[in-house]
C-alpha cells in the first residue's frame, strides 16, 4: 500500500515537472535563437555557436522598436487610469445601491463584456474617422473614460463580498456615499484594484487588433504587437532577429509578474467566479 | 421603499458616465450596424440595397469556411484546453513541495503576448529548422508541416492555446483547494477511490466553474482573431501595411475566421455594409452563447 502510494507519488512529480519543462521550453528556444548569428538561425542546431548579444541592439537600431515602446507605454497608462476612474463609481453603485434595474444593469455589464468587438467596429470607426482621430492610438483610449465592462464586472465580483455592515455602520456615522467611498470601500477593495489596473495594463500591452484597427500605416503610431506582426515580413530570413524582438515586447510583462504574482493570482481566480 | 427610490437616483448619478458609454459604444453602434447592413457604404457614398448584402454574405463560401473553421475551434480546442488546464490544476493539487515553482511555471506563457507567443510559436514549429520537428526526428518521426498545412495549422494553434491554459490553470486550481476536505475523507470512509472521488465529489462541486470556463472559452473562439492573423501572416510571410494584399485564412483558409473576414471586408476592402452583415451575424452567434452565460449568473444571484 505505501509502496504503491510512493510509486503514485513518484509518477505524479515527475508527470509536473515534464509538463513544466514543456510549458518553459518555448521560451527557454526564443532566447537561444535570439542569441544566433544570422546564419545559425537558419540551421537545425539549436545550441548558439557563439553568443550574439548584439542582436537585441541591432533589432533596436533596425526598426522602431523605442517608438512603439514608448506608444504601447503611453496607450497602457492613459487607458488604465481612465479606466479606474470610470469603472470604479460604476462597480460601487452595482455593489452598494439596492435599486431597481440594478441586476439588469449587472447583466448588461456581462453582455457588454461578451460582446466580440468587431460587432460594434464599422459604425465606432466611423465615428471617430468623422473626429479625425483615426491613424491614432485615441479611439483606445478615449472609450475608457466611460467605463470598461470587464474591469466593472471584476470590482463589482469583489465589492459584493465586503459585508453591508461596514458601509451601514459609516452611513451611521452620516457619511456621504463619496466619503464612504474613499475611506471604505477603496481601502478595501485595494487588492481588487491593483488586479483590475494590472489586467487593464497587459490588456493594452498585448492589444493587437485595436491598434490594427486605428494605428494606420505609419510606423510612428504603432505599437508593440503591431510592429511585431510585421517584423518577420520585413526581416524575412532573419530568425534570429524576430525572436530576439519577441523576447525584448515579452521581457516587460514577465518582470512586472515577477513582481506582482500574488495580485495576478488573486485576481485571476476572481475571475472565475461560482457561476 | 423611498429610501429605495433616493438610492436609485443616487445610483443612477454614479453610474451616469457607464450608462452614456453603454449608448455610445453599445447601443448606438449596434442599431447603427443594422442600418448599414442594408446599405452599400465604403466611406463615402451611402446608397440603400436592401437585402443585398446579406444575401451575398449568405452565399459567400469564405463566410461558410469561416463557420466551419470556428466550429472546429468550438469542438475541438474548447473542450482541449477545459480538460487539460483541469487535468493540470488536479495534478498541481497533488503536489506538496514545490507547488508555487510549478504554479509560477505554468501561469507564465499565458502572460506571453499573444503576438509574441504565435510569432514563437510559428518559429518552434517550423517544419525545416524548428525544434519540436527536429524532437520528432530524432525519436523517428517526420513532423508535418504544422502552420503551413491547411490540416495541421488549427491543431498548432490548439498547441499555442493550451501552452496559453494558464489562466484557466489558476482558476480551476482555487476551484478545486476549495472543495470541502471532509468530503473526501467521509468518501474514503465509504471505500471510494480516486476516480470515484473525484466524479462523484470533485465534478459536481466545480461544475459551475466549469461551465463558466466552457462557455466563455466559446465566446472567445467565436471571436478568434489575433492569433489565427499573426499565424497566417508569419507563415505566409505577409506584411499588412495598408496597399498589400494579404489576405487572411492562410494556408487555404484553414485558419480564416469570422472576425478575421469581417475585419478585411470592411477595413481593407472598405466594403462596410457587407462587413456590419458579418458583425450581425457574429452577435447571434455569441449572443446565444452569452445568454447561457447569463442564466448562469441570474441564478447564482437569485440563489445568494
Amino acid at each position: 500500500m505505501t509502496r504503491r502510494r510512493g510509486l503514485y507519488w513518484i509518477a505524479q512529480h515527475a508527470l509536473a515537472i515534464a509538463l513544466a519543462l514543456i510549458f518553459i521550453g518555448p521560451i527557454v528556444f526564443i532566447g537561444l535563437t535570439a542569441l544566433m548569428t544570422d546564419e545559425q538561425a537558419l540551421t537545425s542546431r539549436l545550441w548558439p555557436d557563439q553568443w550574439n548579444w548584439g542582436n537585441f541592439a541591432e533589432v533596436f537600431a533596425r526598426s522602431e522598436l523605442l517608438t512603439w515602446t514608448l506608444n504601447t507605454f503611453v496607450y497602457a497608462s492613459l487607458a488604465t487610469v481612465f479606466m479606474l476612474v470610470s469603472s470604479i463609481p460604476a462597480a460601487y453603485a452595482l455593489s452598494r445601491f439596492r435599486f431597481k434595474g440594478s441586476k439588469v444593469a449587472f447583466l448588461v455589464v456581462i453582455s457588454a463584456m461578451m460582446l466580440p468587438p468587431q460587432v460594434v467596429a464599422v459604425p465606432i470607426y466611423l465615428v471617430w474617422a468623422r473626429l479625425d482621430l483615426t491613424d491614432s492610438l485615441w479611439p483606445l483610449i478615449l472609450p475608457m473614460l466611460f467605463g470598461d465592462a470587464f474591469s466593472i464586472f471584476l470590482l463589482r465580483q469583489f465589492l459584493i463580498t465586503i459585508p453591508r455592515d461596514y458601509t451601514d455602520a459609516a452611513k451611521v456615522d452620516g457619511c456621504s456615499d463619496v466619503r464612504i467611498l474613499f475611506t471604505v470601500i477603496l481601502p478595501m477593495a485595494r487588492p481588487a484594484i491593483a488586479a483590475v489596473a494590472l489586467f487593464s495594463f497587459f490588456y493594452c500591452w498585448n492589444d493587437y487588433y485595436g491598434p490594427l484597427l486605428y494605428a494606420g500605416v505609419d510606423q510612428e503610431n504603432w505599437t508593440l504587437s503591431l510592429g511585431l506582426a510585421s517584423f518577420k515580413a520585413f526581416h524575412s530570413v532573419q530568425w534570429n532577429l524576430t525572436m530576439a524582438a519577441t523576447l525584448l515586447v515579452t521581457a516587460p510583462v514577465i518582470i512586472v509578474f515577477l513582481f506582482a504574482q500574488r495580485v495576478f493570482i488573486e485576481g485571476v481566480t476572481l475571475t472565475g467566479v461560482k457561476g | 421603499m423611498a429610501a429605495t427610490r433616493g438610492e436609485g437616483v443616487r445610483a443612477l448619478l454614479w453610474l451616469s458616465p457607464w450608462l452614456v458609454g453603454v449608448a455610445v459604444f453599445f447601443v448606438y453602434p449596434l442599431l447603427s450596424t443594422v442600418y448599414f447592413s442594408f446599405h452599400r457604404y465604403d466611406l463615402f457614398t451611402l446608397e440603400f440595397i436592401g437585402l443585398d448584402n446579406w444575401r451575398y454574405a449568405f452565399a459567400d463560401s469564405r463566410v461558410g469556411q469561416s463557420a466551419l473553421n470556428t466550429l472546429w475551434l468550438v469542438v475541438f480546442m474548447v473542450p482541449a484546453q477545459v480538460l487539460f488546464a483541469l487535468g493540470v490544476a488536479q495534478l498541481l493539487t497533488k503536489m506538496k513541495s514545490g507547488a508555487g515553482i510549478l504554479r509560477t511555471l505554468f501561469y507564465l506563457p499565458s502572460l506571453v503576448p499573444m503576438v509574441a507567443g504565435t510569432v514563437a510559436f510559428v518559429y518552434l514549429l517550423n517544419p525545416a529548422t524548428g525544434p519540436v520537428n527536429q524532437a520528432l526526428a530524432w525519436i523517428g518521426i517526420t513532423g508535418p508541416d504544422w502552420f503551413g498545412s491547411a490540416a495541421w495549422a488549427k491543431p498548432s494553434l490548439t498547441l499555442l492555446a493550451l501552452w496559453g491554459a494558464g489562466n484557466a490553470v489558476m482558476i480551476f486550481l482555487a476551484a478545486l483547494l476549495d472543495v470541502p476536505k471532509h468530503l473526501y475523507e467521509a468518501a474514503a470512509i465509504d471505500g471510494a477511490g480516486a476516480w470515484r472521488q473525484f466524479r462523484s465529489i470533485t465534478l459536481p462541486v466545480i461544475s459551475p466553474v466549469l461551465m463558466f470556463s466552457a462557455v466563455t472559452g466559446v465566446i472567445y473562439a467565436v471571436q478568434y482573431f489575433t492569433q489565427a492573423m499573426i499565424a497566417s501572416r508569419v507563415a505566409s510571410g505577409a506584411t499588412d501595411s495598408a496597399g498589400t494584399s494579404f489576405t487572411p485564412g492562410y494556408p487555404d483558409g484553414a485558419l480564416l475566421t469570422l472576425p478575421q473576414h469581417l475585419f478585411h471586408t470592411g477595413f481593407r476592402d472598405w466594403s462596410m455594409g457587407l462587413a456590419c452583415v458579418h458583425a450581425l451575424m457574429l452577435f447571434a452567434v455569441s449572443m446565444l452563447f452569452t445568454l447561457v452565460l447569463l442564466r448562469q449568473f441570474s441564478r447564482a444571484e437569485a440563489a445568494s
